[in-house]
């Protein structure tokens, strides 16, 4: 199968990020405009805001009732920071355990190359529908699209993917991908495109799952192949484990002959010991649950249970070069967890689809650029005010503000023609530097008060950049005289 | 090259030659839980904490386990329901076992969904978070067993019993295929409004035998 | 003890009246103030766009105007943060290991005004009066980097005459972030609005905080509204007295002080 050449993706050390002209980890849109858009839909700010309140608040509470839920954390990113630091071995291991037990490895050095490698393993089966549990990886690569392509059915059977997916929408989170549209929109996908719904189907939300489940029973007791991802693989024996709520993971996970599980190389963990840590640290950072309704985890294929043929594809797609980044590779930290969304005001104003990529909110302001190159994804660094809430809610103490912080200077430093940005602030820099140049800029701002004709605030109507802060605030007119003058003088006259 | 040593490879190029030290992973959270192993204080968190997921737990002498899983499929199913709609793990001890009930197999798993209910044990309970964990034994059942009536009772004993996560870990067999089940199948994705049931039982019924 | 007082430039060029009010309120409570005059900027700024390289010659600039100083003070739980959280940093990156040094060692003597008066002074009741009600926004930098918790509310309980309203929603970041104000002017407005809306929910006459840059930025949508409630910074609040009651408004113009003689630019 060979597919146009898209253009040649930037590199990173050497390190090739996500190519370009595959997935969906890049918008159309720079986030400022895309979330211009979204600001104006008065019902997704509402929707959006009820969502992530609610989320909050659960999620508030059920880590408030964990007393070592700091050493928890700390635990939590000290064995992320380990894993990494000898990431080769704990995937060789992983995958000679795997191998072991049944299961069949493949390497993937990018999205082309994993939709491939599955599309190949779902023909050679000889089916042409598949069933998917709800992965973060497989949407990253856009492998239903490349399935669709070669005319594989693709049924995703999270409620919230289905929902998405019948209504020809995209994701905007991470956990509740339908988190933007209310009850009575669903009701009309539903209404609209589930063959055979029944037309007194009304918006309250039980009734909708029932749909719902009424509507994949039959593909899943029929389904020959399942995709998933997976949250953890552990090293050491081979296990992999699928973090779930509703029982479509079980479905895929069980019922069909062939299972393919894609993985981001990054979710590998050294022992089983250490899911003791992320199996709390996830679900009361995700759902705002003690525990998730279904964890299932499998190793190799069991002879009479489950799948009997199992396939693990490990996808790198541009992690590498996040491993390169020394202050950025923290990102791989990340357990998908969704937390940083939902504490986030920037997402919680401007949605999910306004930062262009599966990955959205705080995390995905960092993981986005880092994976494609961070000037395929110039805007989304600057997608925050830098307010810090979503530290402080990760599970795994991902320093995300420091993180967009160094791939702003990253990408002001990947600049090969001097922006009028990058001229005034080297200036300012100059003039902040020397306290003789200093004094003479501040006075020099004082000509603001011409502007004001006497005024307390400067006119709203000024040319760009101001007339970014003076479209929605008053600017007040600078004084005659700066504090650091005044007190100087007055304690020289003074002795 | 082989897409294996490539990316073997871009990772010792990103790590670099001399890889930072790795950081030492302090285990100092909670190792246990605070009460006794099979105590009453241990009972009682298991028995809220699977009732705040809404699911539905009877408590019963060892001696009762027989009675109390008919008592459990009369509140699942309802009374009057045929022993033939009930299909168990095949090593659940026959005391358990309602009377002329159908045990398990090695029919094709899709032939499960035709049952009303299942009736399993479990390998291990985990008190703090509610949690059941079947581990594909004899008496726990394939994952088919527990997945696709849309009634199950688990019976739990007293022994399995555990405080909080790392104790269930440590009890448990990472190489069987694992079923940590915390209530009914539910999900949230509608406005975040909690539905319980959608592919997996909508109920589930806990027998604790102390 | 003497009292190195660092304005910020924010403070120093367009509410010089904050850093009037942290001088008088520390000089009240006996202590000696001194303004090194060659300081200018912490750096944040030219960090936090991108400009890490640029910002090292500032950092420079500020090392040196504050070299020997036995404490500083500073009315900006978001520049004090910087000079914990970054100014190192930003040395070490560039290869310049004294500086870095230096940076760490003054950051060690730098306190946020409300950090230096409970725990280095001890003291909350710092024997202000004004007779206003007011809400405390809590800026995130402080909230979060520098962790000052509940101490400006403890300051604000104290002092007398002082009415305090809870504000609603008070740890959501008000949209101001910097240079996030202008490049995402949108999502920034819109954090903003919500804002102003829990302040005026409070019937306050004044919103209060320990950061000028994002009292400017909440004044600044106040005053667009007319709205009638203010801001007024936390140093200006704690250093008014039955004598002085008048607080300084950071979106009017910094008239200068009655005992200033008018300058003319």
């Amino acid at each position: 199968m060979t597919a146009t050449v898209p253009p040649k993706a930037p590199t990173f050390l050497g390190l090739p990020t996500a190519p370009r002209g595959v997935g969906h980890l890049r918008g159309d849109q720079s986030f400022p405009d895309a979330a211009r858009t979204a600001l104006r839909d008065g019902q997704l700010r509402a929707n959006l805001g009820h969502a992530t309140t609610t989320i909050r608040n659960k999620r508030a509470k059920v880590v408030g009732e964990v007393a070592d839920w700091e050493q928890l954390r700390a635990a939590g990113k000290a064995l992320k920071a380990a894993t990494m630091a000898h990431l080769d071995e704990h995937l060789e291991e992983l995958e000679r355990q795997v191998t072991a037990r049944g299961g069949t490895v493949h390497w993937a050095r990018d999205a082309n190359e994993a939709n491939e490698i599955v599309t190949r393993l779902v023909q050679a089966t000889g089916t042409g529908e598949v069933v998917k549990v709800k992965s973060m990886a497989t949407q990253e690569i856009a492998l239903n699209e490349a399935l669709e392509a070669v005319g594989i059915e693709v049924f995703e059977t999270d409620l919230a993917e289905l929902i998405v997916q019948l209504g020809e929408d995209k994701p905007s989170h991470i956990l509740v991908p339908a988190i933007h549209k209310n009850r009575a929109e669903i009701r009309e996908i539903f209404a609209r495109t589930i063959p055979g719904v029944d037309p007194g189907l009304t918006d309250e939300p039980r009734q909708l799952a029932m749909a719902a489940r009424k509507h994949l029973r039959e593909r899943f007791l029929r389904a020959r192949v399942a995709i998933s991802g997976a949250n953890f693989g552990v090293a050491e024996t081979g296990t992999l484990t699928v973090v779930e709520s509703e029982g479509n993971g079980r479905m895929c996970l069980t019922l069909p002959e062939t299972l393919i599980t894609v993985m981001g190389i990054e979710k590998v963990v050294p022992t089983w010991r250490d899911l003791e840590v992320f199996l709390q640290l996830l679900p009361r950072s995700s759902t705002g649950e003690r525990m998730n309704p279904y964890t299932s985890t499998w190793a190799g294929v069991t002879p009479g249970d489950g799948p009997q043929e199992f396939h693990l594809v490990l996808l790198d797609n541009g992690r590498t070069a996040v491993l390169a980044d020394e202050v950025g590779r923290e990102a791989l930290h990340c357990i998908r967890c969704s937390a940083c969304l939902n504490v986030c005001p920037v997402y919680e104003r401007a949605g999910g689809h306004a930062y262009g990529s599966v990955y959205p909110g705080p995390i995905g302001a960092i993981l986005s650029p880092l994976l494609t190159g961070v000037e395929d994804n110039a805007s989304l660094p600057y997608a925050s005010s830098l307010c810090g809430a979503c530290y402080e809610v990760c599970p795994v103490a991902i320093d995300i503000p420091s993180i967009l912080v160094h791939l702003r200077a990253e990408h002001v430093e990947a600049q090969e023609k001097t922006t009028a940005e990058a001229v005034a602030f080297r200036a300012l820099a100059k003039v902040m530097s020397n306290p003789r140049l200093w004094h003479l800029a501040q006075r020099a701002s004082r000509l603001g008060r011409l502007l004001s004709r006497g005024r307390p605030t400067l006119p709203n109507a000024l040319p760009p950049p101001i007339s970014g802060w003076t479209r929605s605030r008053d600017l007040p007119t600078p004084p005659t005289s700066t504090f650091v003058e005044q007190w100087t003088r007055e304690h020289r006259s003074a002795k | 090259m082989s897409a294996r040593e490539e990316v073997l490879g871009r990772i010792r190029t990103a790590l670099g030659a001399t890889r930072a030290a790795v950081p030492d992973v302090v285990r100092d959270y909670r190792q246990a839980g605070e009460h006794p192993a099979t105590g009453p204080e241990l009972l009682d968190l298991l028995v809220d904490r699977v009732e705040d997921y809404r699911a539905t737990v009877l408590r019963c002498a060892p001696a009762e386990v027989g009675a109390t899983v008919r008592a459990a499929l009369d509140q699942g199913l309802g009374a009057g329901w045929a022993a033939a709609d009930v299909v168990v793990a095949p090593g659940l001890p026959a005391d358990w076992r309602p009377e002329g009930c159908d045990v398990d197999d090695d029919r094709p798993p899709v032939q499960l969904a035709d049952r009303s209910a299942s009736v399993t044990a479990v390998a291990v309970a985990i008190a703090e978070t509610g949690t059941l964990v079947l581990d594909g034994s004899p008496d726990c059942g394939r994952r088919a067993l527990s997945l696709l009536p849309d009634c199950l009772v688990c019976v739990v004993t007293a022994d399995q019993v555990v405080g909080g996560v790392p104790e269930g870990i440590g009890r448990l067999d990472p190489l069987r295929p694992l079923t940590m089940v915390s209530g009914p199948s539910a999900t949230s994705d509608i406005e975040l409004q909690r539905v319980e049931g959608v592919h997996g039982p909508r109920t589930l019924l806990v027998v604790l035998a102390a | 003890m003497k009292v190195a007082l660092f304005a910020t430039c924010l403070v120093d060029t367009m509410t010089p009246s904050v850093a009037h009010a942290t001088a008088s309120l520390l000089q009240r409570l006996g202590h000696e103030v001194v303004v090194p005059p060659t300081q200018a900027c912490c750096g944040q700024m030219h960090v936090n766009t991108g400009y890490r390289r640029e910002a090292v010659s500032i950092v420079a600039n500020h090392v040196r105007a504050f070299a020997g100083a036995e404490a500083i003070v500073s009315p900006s739980g978001s520049c004090v943060a910087s000079i914990h959280h970054q100014q190192a940093d930003v040395a070490r990156r560039a290869g310049d290991e004294t500086l870095a040094r230096d940076a760490e060692e003054l950051a060690g003597r730098t306190h946020e005004l409300s950090q230096f008066l409970v725990d280095v002074l001890g003291v909350t009741d710092v024997g202000a009066y004004y007779p206003h009600r007011v809400t405390y926004h809590p800026t995130c930098h402080s909230l979060r980097l520098l962790k000052v918790g509940d101490r400006p509310l403890r300051l604000l309980r104290e002092v007398r005459g002082l009415e305090l309203a809870e504000l609603p929603g008070a740890e959501q970041c008000c949209g101001f972030g910097g240079t996030f104000a202008v490049k995402n002017a949108d999502t920034s407005t819109a954090m903003l609005t919500d804002k102003m809306a829990n302040v005026l929910s409070t019937h306050a006459e004044i919103c209060t905080a320990g950061d000028a840059s994002c009292l400017m930025h909440i004044g600044g949508g106040l005053s667009r509204l007319r709205a009638g409630t203010r801001t007024v910074h936390l140093a200006e609040i704690l250093a008014s007295t039955e004598e002085a009651v008048t607080p300084h408004q950071s979106t009017k113009p910094a008239v200068s002080r009655p005992t200033t003689p008018a300058v003319t630019a």
